[in-house]
């Protein structure tokens, strides 16, 4: 039977099937970090139970690390990097704690890393943990409790997820890149357009993308109300992974089995979404869930647009938390902040699309900028290439690595009625500190916005 | 976690879609390293407003909040399933929920049941009408009565079954441990490990 890439790779993974139960799947790599995981460990502890298979587990610090060196301050974070560790110790856990050379956002370092390959299982008590799709693994966030389970049976119960294509056709235009089309798509179905699915990415675009890009994609999937996005391997994806330290020794039989899993082609989806990539300019969010975006060049919605009352009321109160006026251009929009890091566009080709915008130029007079690496080899890489210097000429901030003001779980949060353009993933009502105003944007229209003060794109630079 | 059979109690209307797990518990209240205590950051921006219906005494005493659709989207964080039951409740009624968050809270135990808009709307207006109003949930029949309604939800036998017996999942999972011994047997050699011997 014609399977999709999805299918194929649940499938793989079934332990074990019962008529009305959910599928046992096994599970081949499970990340940890110190937020979603003191009572999973705390759950074993108190049954007895080991942790099955250590060695297809990793633990980093990244929520709430300070991303200035220094000791960690908030006493509450500090007991839970403490406990994470603790718990590593004790359980035969490899961590990579603040300080280590692989320390860094969970979805950065698993690729980084050459753990997240293609078919493979991948989980994490974080809902980003889409972000590892992009190599055409099945990538999904869980709760502490499955990740209690997980670490006792290195396996889930799950039912099937059903599945939907989106399809994009022809290929981005020049400085619109993968932020702006996963925004575009989001604002296209909405936040609960993706509901119970696994979305495959799909099309020209997609496979002209590299991976870093696909990433991006990926990581936003759930954003959509999606459970998992997913990009089918190809050459770009073995290459990415040839000389990462745990490529498979035996490289060529790996990339023989990876080869098997692209959807068949007369493999049916669910459903299927198509965008025209070649429409797309960049796009960012006015509102406060990353469905209520519009292009650059649009203007602040006007409330009652909008075909349900739910998004009609929704919307009102989004302008209203936002402190924005119906009409508005977006363009007109200033803004204190610009964030340029997390899981979603914390990765070095964020930052040298970023630095390149920059160079030259400065940050305008009562922007802050913060830029924040997804991890410690993306910052050691950054500096090696000088574009930490470009930052800071820039006068922008240059931190240490960590998820940083995506959720402000550490000190970079959002003052109230603080406004950002932030490349992270959620605009929520609070999101970014206790009401602080977020858009969503690329990195190019992060670094664009940080010199005009206004929500911009380079091409207004010139 | 205790058998879930049947609950009686009163409901709390809340009148919001899209409630994202940061609003039902935000960020900073995350950082403990325990299972209890979350109640006091339920809400927690919200219930800084004295209007904000969980300040309402009339409902006080409510183990059923019944909200608007799209419950639950946001971060996968388990803390807002026990916020939620930290605080008293027991069922959480939506027109629609987010599916990690659904999943979540019927693993913890908080049975999350999705009924109608209308039938929603009804229970609205039943108790802001008079907030006393006794709301029935039925696992076994799969129903929820209220007044002169009688309504169905959907919950999938199994799921059903195991609210009934309050079974716990790794249990169940380790029951089948041959199965997973035989499976790891069969996993390619190259598959990777984070820990190199
Ligand atoms: S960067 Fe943001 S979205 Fe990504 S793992 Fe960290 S907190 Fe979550």
């Amino acid at each position: 039977m014609a399977k999709t890439l999805a299918q194929k790779v649940w499938d793989a993974h079934i332990v074990r099937q019962a008529q009305g139960e959910p599928d046992l799947l096994y599970i081949d790599l499970h990340l940890l970090h110190e937020v979603t995981s003191p009572q999973a460990f705390d759950g074993l502890r108190l049954a007895g139970r080991p942790v099955r298979r250590p060695d297809l587990t990793i633990a980093t610090e990244d929520h709430n690390v300070p991303t200035t060196p220094g000791p960690i301050v908030d006493p509450v974070s500090r007991t839970q990097i403490e406990t994470l560790r603790k718990n590593c110790a004790e359980f035969g856990v490899r961590l990579h704690p603040l300080g280590d050379e692989e320390q860094g956002i969970v979805h950065v370092i698993g690729p980084q890393l050459g753990l997240t390959q293609p078919g493979m299982t991948v989980v994490c008590g974080d809902s980003h943990t889409s972000t590892h799709g992009a190599f055409g693994a099945l990538a999904f966030g869980i709760g502490t409790s499955e990740v209690e389970h997980v670490l006792a049976t290195q396996t889930l119960p799950l039912r099937p997820f059903k599945t939907m294509a989106v399809n994009v056709r022809g290929t981005l235009p020049e400085g619109v890149s993968a932020k702006d089309l996963i925004l575009a798509l989001i604002t296209q179905i909405g936040t609960g357009g993706g509901q119970g699915y696994v979305i495959e990415y799909r099309g020209e675009a997609i496979e002209a993308l590299s991976m870093e890009s696909r990433m991006t994609i990926c990581n936003m999937s759930i954003e959509a109300g999606a459970r998992a996005g997913m990009i089918a391997p190809d050459e770009t994806t073995f290459e990415y992974l040839r000389d990462k330290a745990h490529a498979p020794e035996d490289f060529e039989a790996a990339v023989a089995y990876w080869r098997t899993l692209p959807t068949d082609k007369d493999a049916r989806f669910d459903t299927e979404v198509d965008i025209d990539a070649r429409s797309l300019t960049p796009f960012v969010t006015w509102g406060t869930n990353p469905g209520q975006g519009a292009p650059l060049g649009a203007s602040v919605p006007d409330p009652q647009s909008f075909d349900t009352d739910s998004a009609r009321v929704a919307a009102q109160r989004a302008l209203e938390y936002m402190g924005l006026q119906a009409g508005t251009p977006l363009r007109d929009i200033s803004v204190d902040t610009v964030f340029l890091g997390s899981c979603t566009n914390g990765r070095i080709e964020d930052l040298r699309t970023a630095a390149q915008v920059l160079d030259g130029r400065k940050v305008a007079q009562g922007v802050r900028m913060m830029v924040v690496p997804g991890s410690v080899r993306v910052r050691l890489q950054a500096e090696a290439e000088g574009l930490d210097k470009v930052f800071t000429d820039a006068g922008a901030d240059w931190r240490q690595a960590g998820c940083s003001m995506c959720l402000g779980m550490n000190p970079d949060t959002l003052q109230p009625g603080e406004r950002a353009a932030s490349t992270s993933n959620r605009n929520f009502e609070g999101r970014q500190g206790k009401g602080g105003r977020t858009h969503l944007v690329s990195p190019l229209v992060a670094a664009a916005t940080a010199v005009v003060g206004r929500l911009a794109s380079p091409a207004d630079l010139v | 976690m205790d058998k879930f059979t049947t609950h009686t109690g009163t409901g709390i209307p809340l009148r919001r879609s899209n409630v994202d797990t940061d609003q039902i518990i935000p960020a900073v209240y995350l950082k403990r390293v325990t299972r209890s205590g979350f109640e006091d950051g339920l809400f927690a921006a919200w219930r800084s407003d004295p209007d904000f219906v969980l300040n309402d005494e009339a409902y006080a005493n409510a183990t059923i909040l019944v909200a608007g659709p799209e419950f639950g989207t946001g971060s996968s964080r388990e803390h807002a399933v026990w916020a939620l039951q930290n605080y008293g409740f027991k069922v959480v009624i939506s027109p629609r929920f987010a599916d990690i968050f659904r999943g979540n809270s019927l693993k913890g135990g908080l049975l999350t049941v999705q009924l109608d808009t209308a039938v929603v709307e009804e229970l609205w207006k039943a108790i802001e009408a008079d907030p006393s109003t006794s709301i029935t949930v039925d696992v076994v029949n799969r129903q929820v009565r209220f007044g002169d309604t009688t309504t169905e939800f959907e919950l999938d036998d199994y799921t059903r079954w195991r609210l009934l017996e309050g079974l716990d999942d790794i249990g169940l999972t380790l029951r089948h441990g041959d199965s997973i011994d035989e499976f790891e047997k069969s996993r390619p050699s190259w598959a990777p490990r984070t820990i190199v011997a």
